[in-house]
């Protein structure tokens, strides 16, 4: 039997988190989607994994663990310096850019 | 086990549980009001995803996924959530003109892709991990990373370490201007009062009732005329909306502020420390005096 059940899901978990990430004006929220996106990611390596029968899948999900970890630290302390200095986390007020 | 057998049975039936669950928990980024809700939803995909990992034969992956994402990441999403406030509230103005709907047709076309893709795509039968896993599952892949992908691994912890001090340097404050002490606060305080902004109280805030009967926070003080004193309730909970008014609360309060309470002169009062007890009346003057 195919797998092709863990990457249906997959691809609706990804468009889920993308659709957030395009939609929610909330910094911290928009994050959330990316988080989901790299974990829909990290299912459809594993499954993928099983499929071959090696770990490289496993492997890689691994690493995008770790350096989806990395990104959190450091994507959240952004958020955390720009509320700081703007008290917002809207991720449309932060406009200092313009004109 | 034979190659028909990978991921049907049990497995599948597992699946048809989590998947939906997890699809529906995941919809909670996109339309939960409150950013906490959206957290839990993400939290309940994580914790799926680490069992869907142990169907599919990766549990060392299952258990790093718990402790990595919902034990690590969630923890500190969950954690600037507080930090940055619970007002913090999704705007719904939008900069750009019907970027909603421009977004949702995206995410469509997102999925007539994907699902092109994977409908069309012939995959083979699994062939399971049954080889691979022999010497379990966590020392093959412990062969995999510490063998083949060993630079990988390294750069990995340069990474990371990069990424703490990122952090570190990032939340550091630095001090731009003096520190604000008591004699400064006072004088700011003085100044908003004349201009006729803030709470417009000199002293300090009064502190929120404590009573016999709701010895809590949430209950707001009364003034000498019995109506309840907003500022003296936190404003985390005034924004939160759980400020309670003085007639949720049971008795003596509730009949203080409708004003129908009047001191029960018949019974007599209760024996308070100073008269029941001398010495302690005693220290009382005593303190009184100094």
């Amino acid at each position: 039997m195919s797998l092709m059940h863990y990457l249906v899901l997959s691809g609706i978990l990804f468009t889920i988190g993308a659709v957030t990430v395009l939609v929610r004006r909330n910094a911290i929220l928009a994050f959330m989607g990316v988080e989901l996106m790299l974990n829909s990611c990290n299912l459809a390596l594993v499954a993928f994994s099983r499929v071959h029968g090696t770990l490289t899948g496993q492997v890689m999900a691994f690493y995008v663990m770790v350096v989806a970890a990395a990104e959190v630290v450091v994507g959240l302390a952004i958020i955390v310096s720009i509320y700081r200095a703007r008290r917002t986390v809207s991720v449309d007020e932060p406009s200092l850019l313009r004109n | 086990m034979t190659e028909s057998a990978v991921g049907s049975g049990g497995e599948l039936v597992l699946f048809c549980i989590i998947g939906p669950l997890m699809v529906v928990a995941a919809l909670a980024l996109l339309f939960a009001r409150k950013p906490v809700h959206a957290a839990v939803g993400l939290i309940f995909v994580m914790i799926g995803m680490a069992f869907l990992y142990t169907a599919l034969e990766a549990p060392f992956l299952g258990v790093a996924q718990v402790v990595v994402y919902t034990g690590a990441i969630m923890i500190l999403f969950v954690f600037v959530l507080m930090l940055v406030g619970v007002d913090a509230a999704d705007s719904v103005a939008e900069t750009i003109r019907g970027q909603r709907w421009i977004a949702v047709a995206l995410g469509a076309g997102l999925v007539a892709v994907l699902a092109g893709v994977v409908l069309t795509a012939n995959l083979p039968p699994a062939v399971g991990l049954e080889e691979a896993n022999a010497m379990t599952n966590p020392v093959g892949v412990a062969y995999e990373i510490f063998g083949s992908t060993v630079f990988a691994l390294e750069l990995v912890g340069v990474l990371l370490i990069t990424a703490a001090l990122g952090a570190i340097t990032l939340t550091h404050k630095e001090r731009l201007s003096a520190i604000r002490d008591q004699r400064a606060t006072v004088r700011l305080r003085q100044r908003a009062y004349a201009r006729g902004e803030g709470s417009q109280v000199l002293t300090p805030a009064p502190a929120p009732g404590v009573y016999a009967l709701h010895n809590a926070a949430d209950v707001p003080a009364l003034d000498p005329e019995g109506n309840p004193i907003d500022i003296s309730v936190p404003r985390v909970l005034r924004i939160r909306g759980q400020e309670l008014a003085p007639a949720d609360v049971d008795g003596h309060v509730a009949s203080i502020a409708s004003g129908t309470f009047v001191q029960p002169v018949a019974s007599p009062p209760a024996p308070s420390p100073d008269t029941s007890d001398p010495a302690a009346g005693r220290t009382d003057e005593e303190g009184g005096e100094r």
